[in-house]
C-alpha cells in the first residue's frame, strides 16, 4: 500500500528533476527548444489519456482545441507586436482596410487573452459534449464528428486569410509578455513554464485517475447503461472529462506558440489531431507515464527520423501504430503489466484498456 | 431562382461522388460496425488504376470503361486482404479498427507517393464526357456537364445493383440476416466470415469504382482520399446504419445543402454551416435517418 | 385480485414504497409487448413475475425503469414514472438487475460498490480519493459474502459472486423497489437458497419484484405471484391461488414444474 503511494511520488520528483534540472543542463537551445515543442504534445496526449484511455471518448479533433488555444495566444501576441496603427503585420499584407475585426479586438488584453487560452476549448467542448453525449451519440459516431469538428475549423481558418492568416496561420511573434523572443534566455525561460504546465497537467490528471470521480468515468467507459441505473447521468461524467482534456490541448496550444513560434491549420487538422492519439496510443492510452512519454518519442521520433528517412518513417510509424492498437492495446506501458502478470501465472487475456499500469512515474 | 435551381443540380452531383464513397463504408459499417479509415485510399487505388490503364490503353474512353471493373477488383482485394490480416481481430473493438485502418491508410498513402510520386497526376477526360447539357437557358443558364451526369449515373447504377443483390439473391439475404442478428444467423447456419469477407469485398470494390470517378473531376494524388472521406463518413453518421435509403437521402441532402449555402457565403462557411446542421440533426435523430432496431442495450 | 381492473382507476394513496401500474403499453415497431399491464405490489412483498417467453416480463421491468418508451401510468410512493429519464427514475429508489449479470469488469468488487453507493456525492467528494469504506458498503460486502474478494476485479468473479455484487450494489443503493431479472440463474443450489433467504431480508422494508423461470425457486420463496402471458396479466396471488387457475395451467401446459405438486422442500 505504501509502496504505491511512494512509487508515483517518486516518479514525480524525477521527472521534475529530468526536466528542470537534467535538461537545461544537457541540452543546446535549439534541443531545448524542440524539447519544449514535445512537452506540449504530452500535455495534449495526457488529455487524451483522460478522454479516451478513461473515459472511452476517441477525440479524433483535438486539434480544434489545440488551434483555439493557439490562436488566442498567438492573436494576442501579435496585437502585442503590432506597430502604431495597432493592426497584426500580415492584416496590413491583405489588406482589411485598416481595421482590426471586432473579434480580434479583446484579445489586446493579455488577461483576456490567457482565460481564452482554457475558457474558449472548454466552453465549446462543454457545448459540443453537452449537444452529443445526452443524445448518446458515442463509439464511432463520436470519433468522427470530433474529427469532422477539427477538420471544419482548419478549413475556416484557411477560407477568412485575412483575419486569420489562411493557410500560413500566425507567426514571426517578436515579444512574449513584455519578454524578446529572440534572446535564448527568454526561450529558456519558455520551456520551463511548458515543463511546469506539463508537471501541473500530470499531478491533476493523476488525482482525477485516481478519485471516485476517476473510478466512475471507467464505469462509464465500460457500462453507461449500468450506470445510469444506477441514478448517474452519464452524459455529464463524459462531459466532464471531455471538457478538462479540451482544456489541457488549448493551453498546450497556447504554449506550443511561443515554443515553436507559429500556429497555423496545418498544425491542427485531421492527420495532426490524429498524431496527437498516435503517441498517446503507443505509449499506453490509460497511462499517464505512457501517453506523455508516447507523445514526446514519437515527436522526438518525427522531427529526427523524418527528416532522413521520410518514407521509411512512415512506414515505420505505421507499423508500430497497427502493432500496438492491434496486439498491445494498452500500449507500452502495459508491456510490464503483461510480463509480470505472464511469469505469476497465466490467465485469460483481457480485452483492450483499462489496464491500471505504471501511471505516474514519467521519468 | 434558377440560380437555386443551379446550385440543386451542384449539390445533387456532390452528393453523387458522397453517394459512392458512403455506399461502401455503410455497407461494412452496417454489417460489422467496422469504420473503415482505409477507404478514402481504395478509393486512391481506383484513381490510380484508371490512371495506369490509360497510360496502357491510349483511348481515354476505353480504359475509363475497363477502369470500372478492374478498380472494383483492386479495390476489392485490397479490401479482403484487410479485412483476413486485420479486421476480423478487432471485430470486438470498433473504436481500434477505426484506428488501425487509419494507420493502413498511411501506409497505403506512403506506397502511392513511393509507386507514383508525390506529385498529383491527372487523366483526360474521353471525348463523349467533355461537354455540358444546358438544362435551363437564359441570364442564369444551368448547365450540367457530361461527367457529372456520368457521375451520377454511375452512383444511381450502384445503389440499385447492390438494392437488388441484397433483396433477392442468397447472398443479399445472408448479408441482411447477418446485419441484423448477427448470433441468430451463425446459429442457423450461415457462415457469417464468408459473408463479412463478401461484403467487405463489395464495399471495397465500390470505393475503387468511386476513385475512377473521381479522376473525372479532379486529380489523383496519393492524399486524395483523406480530403473527402470525412463528408462520406458524415453521410453514414446521418444516414444511420444498416439501411442503403438512409445512405442515400444523406448525401443527397448534404451534397445540396453544402451547394446551397457555398453559394450565398462560401466553402469553408459552408462546411461549417453543414456541420452545425448534423449536430443539429442528431439532436433529433441520434441514430440516424435509419436504423436496423434490434432488442439488445446497447 | 386477479382480474386487471378498470384502467382509469386513479393511483393508490402515495404508500411509502408502492408500486402501481396503470394500463402499461409497450410497442416496438408495431409489435405490442406490454399490451395494457396493471400491477399494484406493495412493500414488504416479493413478488415474483413469470410467464412464458415473450411474455414481456423483462419489457415491463424496462418500462418501469425507464428503458423502454411506454404509455400508461407507473406510480412509485406516488410519484409517476412514465418520461422520466432512466437516471431520475434510479434517484427516485428504484434499482435493477439485468439477465446476464452486468457489472464494471475492470473495477474492483468494492469500488464497483462504491460507485454505486454514490449517486448523490457532490463534486468536492467525487474529486477525492476515498479515503475510508462507506458502512453501507462494509455492511453490503458481509451480506453478500464478497469481503474476501473485495479487491479483485469485478470480471474475475465466478458468475454467482457477480450476481450477488449485483444485488450488494442494490443494497448500497438503498432503493426502496428492486426488479431483479432472473436473479438466480446459472446458480447452483446452495446458492440459490442463499439467494432467496437474502432476498427475504431485503423484502421487510422494500418492494421486490423478480423474474423468474425456477419454480422451485418460485416456489420456496414467493410471497405472490403475477403471471403475463402475451403481455397481459393472466393471473395473480398466491403461489397455491396462481397454481390452481386453469388459465395458468393451459399456458403451461406442458411445463410441468408448476403444475407438478410442490413436494416438500417448500
Amino acid at each position: 500500500m505504501t509502496r504505491s503511494r511512494l512509487l508515483p511520488l517518486a516518479g514525480f520528483a524525477l521527472t521534475a528533476v529530468a526536466l528542470f534540472a537534467v535538461a537545461p543542463a544537457v541540452l543546446s537551445d535549439f534541443r531545448l527548444s524542440l524539447l519544449a515543442r514535445y512537452l506540449c504534445f504530452a500535455i495534449v496526449a495526457v488529455g487524451i489519456a483522460l478522454a479516451w484511455g478513461r473515459g472511452g471518448m476517441l477525440t479524433l479533433g483535438q486539434g480544434l482545441f489545440f488551434g483555439l488555444g493557439g490562436y488566442a495566444m498567438a492573436m494576442h501576441l501579435k496585437l502585442a507586436d503590432a506597430g502604431p496603427d495597432g493592426l497584426p503585420d500580415f492584416m496590413l499584407l491583405y489588406g482589411t482596410g485598416g481595421e482590426l475585426p471586432w473579434w480580434w479586438e479583446p484579445f489586446r488584453s493579455p488577461v483576456f487573452a490567457l482565460a481564452a487560452v482554457l475558457v474558449l476549448p472548454m466552453t465549446l467542448a462543454a457545448l459540443i459534449g453537452f449537444l452529443v453525449f445526452r443524445r448518446r451519440v458515442r463509439g464511432a459516431y463520436f470519433a468522427i464528428l470530433s474529427q469532422a469538428l477539427a477538420a471544419a475549423f482548419a478549413l475556416l481558418l484557411i477560407g477568412q486569410q485575412a483575419t486569420t492568416g489562411g493557410t500560413n496561420g500566425l507567426t514571426n511573434f517578436q515579444g512574449f509578455f513584455g519578454f524578446a523572443l529572440a534572446d535564448p534566455l527568454n526561450k529558456r525561460m519558455v520551456y520551463f513554464v511548458i515543463a511546469a504546465a506539463l508537471l501541473a497537467v500530470l499531478l491533476i490528471t493523476r488525482q482525477l485517475f485516481h478519485s471516485r470521480y476517476g473510478e466512475l468515468l471507467v464505469a462509464v467507459r465500460d457500462s453507461e447503461e449500468r450506470v445510469r441505473f444506477l441514478g448517474y447521468d452519464p452524459a455529464l461524467v463524459k462531459l466532464a472529462a471531455y471538457t478538462v482534456s479540451a482544456g489541457m490541448a488549448g493551453l498546450a496550444g497556447a504554449l506550443f506558440v511561443p515554443a515553436v513560434g507559429i500556429i497555423s491549420p496545418a498544425l491542427i487538422g485531421i492527420v495532426p489531431s490524429i498524431q496527437f492519439v498516435i503517441g498517446a496510443a503507443i505509449g499506453g492510452r490509460a497511462s499517464l507515464a505512457g501517453a506523455a512519454l508516447g507523445a514526446i518519442a514519437v515527436a522526438w521520433a518525427q522531427t529526427t527520423l523524418s527528416e532522413e528517412f521520410p518514407a521509411a518513417w512512415t512506414y515505420f510509424q505505421a507499423g508500430l501504430f497497427i502493432a500496438v492498437i492491434a496486439f498491445l492495446p494498452g500500449g507500452l506501458a502495459s508491456l510490464r503489466h503483461h510480463l509480470t502478470r505472464r511469469r505469476t501465472r497465466a490467465t485469460r487475456p483481457r480485452p483492450p484498456t483499462g489496464t491500471p499500469a505504471a501511471e505516474g512515474a514519467p521519468a | 431562382m434558377t440560380v437555386l435551381i443551379g446550385q440543386s443540380f451542384t449539390g445533387i452531383s456532390i452528393g453523387a461522388v458522397l453517394l459512392l464513397i458512403a455506399l461502401g463504408l455503410s455497407l461494412t459499417f452496417g454489417q460489422m460496425g467496422v469504420i473503415n479509415m482505409a477507404h478514402g485510399e481504395f478509393i486512391m487505388s481506383g484513381a490510380y488504376t484508371t490512371y495506369v490503364l490509360q497510360q496502357h490503353l491510349t483511348d481515354a474512353g476505353t480504359s475509363l470503361l475497363l477502369a470500372l471493373p478492374a478498380a472494383f477488383a483492386v479495390a476489392g482485394t485490397l479490401g479482403i486482404v484487410l479485412e483476413r490480416t486485420l479486421i476480423r481481430r478487432l471485430y470486438t473493438r470498433p473504436l481500434d479498427t477505426l484506428l488501425v485502418t487509419w494507420g493502413v491508410s498511411l501506409l497505403l498513402q506512403q506506397l502511392a507517393r513511393d509507386i507514383f510520386g508525390a506529385p498529383n497526376v491527372q487523366t483526360s477526360t474521353p471525348g463523349w464526357l467533355t461537354g455540358r447539357i444546358t438544362l435551363f437557358g437564359g441570364e442564369h443558364p444551368v448547365t450540367l456537364s457530361h461527367a457529372r451526369l456520368f457521375i451520377l449515373t454511375l452512383a444511381v447504377a450502384a445503389v440499385v445493383a447492390l438494392t437488388l443483390t441484397l433483396r433477392l439473391t442468397p447472398l443479399g439475404r445472408r448479408i441482411r440476416a447477418v446485419v441484423q442478428h448477427r448470433e441468430l444467423a451463425e446459429a442457423s447456419g450461415i457462415a457469417t466470415a464468408r459473408v463479412d469477407r463478401t461484403t467487405f469485398f463489395i464495399g471495397s470494390g465500390l470505393a475503387g469504382v468511386a476513385g475512377v470517378a473521381l479522376t473525372l473531376v479532379g486529380p489523383i494524388g496519393p492524399t486524395m482520399g483523406t480530403n473527402i472521406i470525412i463528408d462520406a463518413f458524415l453521410v453514414v453518421v446521418v444516414g444511420g446504419i444498416g439501411r442503403l435509403r438512409g445512405a442515400v437521402v444523406a448525401a443527397f441532402a448534404l451534397g445540396v445543402l453544402q451547394a446551397l449555402v457555398e453559394y450565398s457565403t462560401t466553402v469553408s462557411l459552408a462546411k461549417v454551416t453543414v456541420l452545425i446542421a448534423i449536430v443539429a440533426f442528431l439532436q433529433w435523430r441520434p441514430q440516424g435517418i435509419s436504423t436496423v432496431r434490434t432488442r439488445s442495450l446497447a | 385480485m386477479t382480474a386487471p381492473t378498470a384502467s382509469t382507476a386513479p393511483a393508490p394513496p402515495a404508500d411509502p414504497a408502492a408500486l402501481a401500474v396503470r394500463d402499461l403499453r409497450v410497442t416496438f415497431d408495431g409489435f405490442t409487448a406490454v399490451d395494457g399491464v396493471d400491477l399494484d405490489v406493495a412493500p414488504g412483498d416479493l413478488r415474483f413475475l413469470i410467464g412464458p417467453n415473450g411474455a414481456g416480463k423483462t419489457t415491463l421491468v424496462d418500462a418501469v425503469t425507464g428503458l423502454a418508451p411506454a404509455t400508461g401510468s407507473v406510480r412509485f410512493a406516488g410519484r409517476e414514472l412514465l418520461g422520466r429519464p432512466v437516471h431520475r427514475i434510479a434517484r427516485l429508489g428504484i434499482g435493477r438487475t439485468f439477465q446476464t449479470a452486468t457489472v464494471f469488469e475492470q473495477l474492483t468488487v468494492l469500488q464497483n460498490l462504491d460507485i454505486a453507493a454514490g449517486a448523490g456525492r457532490s463534486v468536492t467528494t467525487l474529486l477525492r480519493r476515498r479515503r475510508h469504506l462507506p458502512e453501507a458498503v462494509a455492511a453490503a460486502l458481509e451480506t453478500t459474502a464478497l469481503t474476501a474478494h473485495r479487491d479483485r476485479l469485478a470480471g474475475t468473479l465466478a458468475h454467482g459472486r457477480k450476481q450477488w455484487l449485483e444485488i450488494g450494489m442494490l443494497l448500497v443503493q438503498d432503493v426502496r423497489l428492486l426488479l431483479l431479472d432472473e436473479p438466480v440463474a446459472g446458480m447452483s443450489h446452495p446458492e440459490r437458497e442463499a439467494t432467496g433467504e437474502l432476498l427475504h431480508r431485503i423484502a421487510a422494508d422494500r418492494t421486490v419484484v423478480v423474474i423468474e423461470h425456477d419454480m422451485d425457486f418460485l416456489r420456496s420463496f414467493a410471497r405472490s405471484v403475477t403471471v403475463l402471458h402475451a403481455g397481459r396479466v393472466l393471473s395473480e396471488g398466491t403461489v397455491e391461488q396462481v397454481r390452481a387457475d386453469p388459465r395458468v395451467q393451459e399456458v403451461y401446459l406442458g411445463e410441468p414444474a408448476l403444475t407438478a405438486p410442490a413436494g416438500g422442500e417448500a
